[in-house]
């Protein structure tokens, strides 16, 4: 971004790793994968590099107001100095903290979900893919609650999906009543409360029953949660977990 | 003459004790914070006229929803013959709305209601059979034991009994009808004669074959019935400010002041912006004195450790609550046997403000009796056990926020306690030192580009 706004250029939209995106090695892969896309579609993007910081989500669900409205007002401060109007995220977690939190706080961005922005590429036909290598699979969404409940985006992804000319399958909770994989509200971060299982597993519970081939990922906490859930079953050999900007990259042989 | 003096006099301390009781919960209700959610009416009537009138949340599950809306259904219209029964027994009255509707509408009007009452009748037979019969788990949760269970069990036995006098009252009194004037007159009934339909009502003529055709004994059925169920009325009025059953009058202003905002943001504290805006302003004098208005303002605590640093929408929302427990049946941690159980957290707070309302009025308006929600009712473990991912507020019929709740008891344990767990203060340390919550270094934030 800073290299961008040096030449006093100003991209289509700032997209926004977050730090599961940018530190995390399975999560590294959907960001590039997510990269890969924006270029194939031509988007003239940028990313804040080094000046981007943690939207302060998981210190907001833990209760730490203080630590969030410090990392929001920091974070604002660099987007209003580049006049980021536009910010796309393929975590749902920085998506609804940007989107709804920020805000009140001097943050005013139109902020899109990847999945979201995908579909509108796909729809403006700036990206076409062939979903030929994905023929015969069977292929659920497991809902964030950050991109479904908690901001109400359920058609998107799936749109998105049905160019992959593969069996789309809905688990039996999805969308609204979609289960939690357990990583929300700090979860993530922490050791889960004493109980029977954990959530991932519950929830892994639901892919199996779905006979799915394919978890489509929407989120990189669910993305961690249902991977472990599946090697929890060791079915890592008959079930992938897979962000949908991997899949549609993945499709268009990116 | 008699019968209407005690009539009146019922409905008279009915309506006393009623309204007494209607103000201490208004009073609990304002234990809490002021908030100012009179903003959007437009959105705030449509809310409420879709899910607490239109029951949309309701039938998100069929079987319980169609059953709740006979009930619901018929609660509100058979007012409508509740209210000739309040005609009768104020003036002495028999049948009043006869005289207007004449044989035919008259004949209708009441088998549309006797169509209502056979339906709830089923409804809470079903209900009580699912309930007691049908253990189904989200009835049996730690927080469903004593007097929750009974609760709910009385007002389903309260509400069959009533159905089943409107029932036989009507019998009754068709039977009495479809004897010969003369008959009646013996009897020294003069003022049944004079009623005439042309067939039984649509659902108790079939109980009138079990009655008798002396009139004297018909017309006592049909008093004791009708005495039955005026005074259970009255005392069911009495009874459901004290019981979950309130819910049928809450849930219209709480749909109303429903969170309008996405399900997935939390406020930002007001408290807190103060300091975060004044600690990194370059230009404040951090030795400056405060405000004067700021010496007079009471300070507000960081987050919740009691029912009085809760908003009143929260308040509201646990008086509302009845039970239902879809918000546990749907909450992740519970279905995986966590402690944390959303309608406990609700259950606890009415509870809390039950109990501090109570002593307060007792021993003064600022009296502390040394409780507090967090701690006395609501343990950290239940906390820490939330997801925050609002299944529990989705699947809550009357839009109930037991999230809000949560994240206000966890702000207070960190921002005033710093009790969070080790785990979570060390994801603190790093997003501060490092600004994710890893400890990673920032300078390394885009190394993905070149890997």
């Amino acid at each position: 971004m800073a290299e961008m706004a040096a030449a006093g250029e100003s991209p289509e939209v700032l997209f926004w790793v977050g730090c599961m995106g940018s530190f995390d090695d399975r999560a590294k892969k959907i960001t590039k994968a997510f990269a890969k896309l924006l270029n194939r579609a031509n988007v003239k993007f940028a990313v804040l590099g080094t000046e981007e910081s943690c939207s302060g989500d998981p210190a907001k669900r833990a209760g730490n107001e203080f630590l969030f409205q410090m990392q929001a007002f920091a974070n604002i401060q660099v987007l209003n100095a580049y006049e980021v109007k536009r910010i796309v995220t393929a975590c749902p977690h920085c998506f609804n903290t940007l989107k709804n939190e920020y805000p009140e706080l001097g943050g005013n961005y139109e902020v899109i979900h990847h999945t979201q922005f995908i579909n509108t590429l796909f729809k403006e036909g700036r990206l076409n893919v062939e979903g030929g290598s994905f023929k015969g699979k069977r292929i659920t969404f497991h809902d964030p609650c950050y991109l479904g409940r908690a901001n109400d985006v359920y058609e998107a992804p799936r749109e998105v999906l049905q160019k992959l000319d593969a069996e789309l399958v809905e688990m039996k909770r999805c969308k609204q009543r979609g289960l939690c994989c357990g990583a929300g509200g700090a979860q993530m971060f922490k050791e889960a409360e004493k109980g029977d299982k954990e959530v991932n597993v519950e929830r892994t519970e639901d892919v199996i029953a779905s006979k799915a081939d394919i978890v489509a990922a929407g989120c990189p906490f669910c993305n961690t949660m249902m991977t472990d859930g599946v090697k929890h079953f060791n079915k890592e050999d008959e079930i992938s977990v897979k962000d949908i900007a991997e899949l549609i990259a993945e499709a268009g042989d990116l | 003459m008699i019968s209407s003096i005690i009539f009146s006099v019922l409905i008279l301390a009915t309506a006393a004790i009623f309204i007494v009781r209607i103000r201490q919960i208004k009073a609990n209700i304002h234990l809490g914070r002021d908030i100012d959610l009179s903003d959007r009416p437009a959105e705030r009537w449509k809310t409420m006229a879709r899910v607490a009138l239109g029951q949309s949340k309701m039938v998100a599950r069929p079987f319980a929803g169609i059953m709740h809306i006979f009930i619901y259904v018929g609660f509100i219209l058979i007012n409508l013959e509740v209210l000739e029964i309040l005609i009768d027994g104020a003036f002495g009255s028999h049948r009043i709305f006869y005289q207007f509707l004449g044989s035919d509408t008259y004949h209708t009007f009441i088998g549309f209601f006797e169509l209502l009452a056979f339906l709830v009748l089923f409804a809470c037979v079903a209900f009580l059979v699912r309930r007691n019969i049908g253990r189904l788990k989200r009835f049996s949760g730690t927080e469903m034991t004593t007097w929750p269970k009974s609760d709910a069990n009385i007002i389903l036995i309260v509400e069959s009994l009533l159905m089943i006098a409107v029932l036989t009252m009507n019998a009754a009194d068709s039977v009495l009808f479809a004897l010969p004037d003369a008959v009646v007159m013996t009897a020294g009934l003069s003022h049944y004669t004079g009623i005439e339909f042309e067939s039984w009502f649509w659902f108790s003529g079939y109980l009138t074959g079990m009655l008798p055709n002396d009139p004297t004994t018909l017309f006592y059925i049909e008093r004791a019935c009708w005495w039955f169920h005026i005074v259970g009325i009255f005392g069911f009025l009495i009874y459901i400010p004290y019981s979950k059953h309130f819910h049928i009058f809450l849930a219209f202003p709480n749909t109303y002041y429903s969170k309008l905002d996405p399900a997935g943001e939390l406020t930002n504290l007001e408290s807190v912006k103060k300091e975060v805006e004044l600690m990194m302003d370059p230009n404040q004098d951090p030795f400056a004195a405060p405000a004067a208005d700021a010496a007079t303002a009471e300070p507000q605590r960081f987050g919740a450790k009691d029912v009085t640093d809760l908003s009143w929408k929260n308040l509201m929302d646990a008086y509302s609550c009845t039970e239902c427990g879809r918000c546990t049946s749907e909450c992740p941690a519970s279905q995986t046997g966590k402690l944390l159980s959303p309608r406990k957290i609700m259950m606890d707070t009415r509870d809390r403000a039950e109990e501090l309302g109570a002593h307060r009025r007792k021993n003064g308006a600022e009296a502390d009796d040394g409780k507090s929600l967090l701690g006395d009712y609501i343990t950290k473990e239940e906390l820490w056990a939330c997801t925050t991912c609002n299944a529990c507020t989705d699947a809550c019929p009357v839009n109930i926020n037991p999230l809000n709740i949560i994240v206000d008891l966890r702000r207070f344990l960190v921002m005033e306690e710093s009790a969070a767990p080790n785990e979570l203060n060390t994801m603190f340390t790093n997003i501060e030192n490092n600004g994710a919550p890893w400890q990673f270094a920032m300078a390394d934030r885009a190394n993905w580009r070149d890997e």
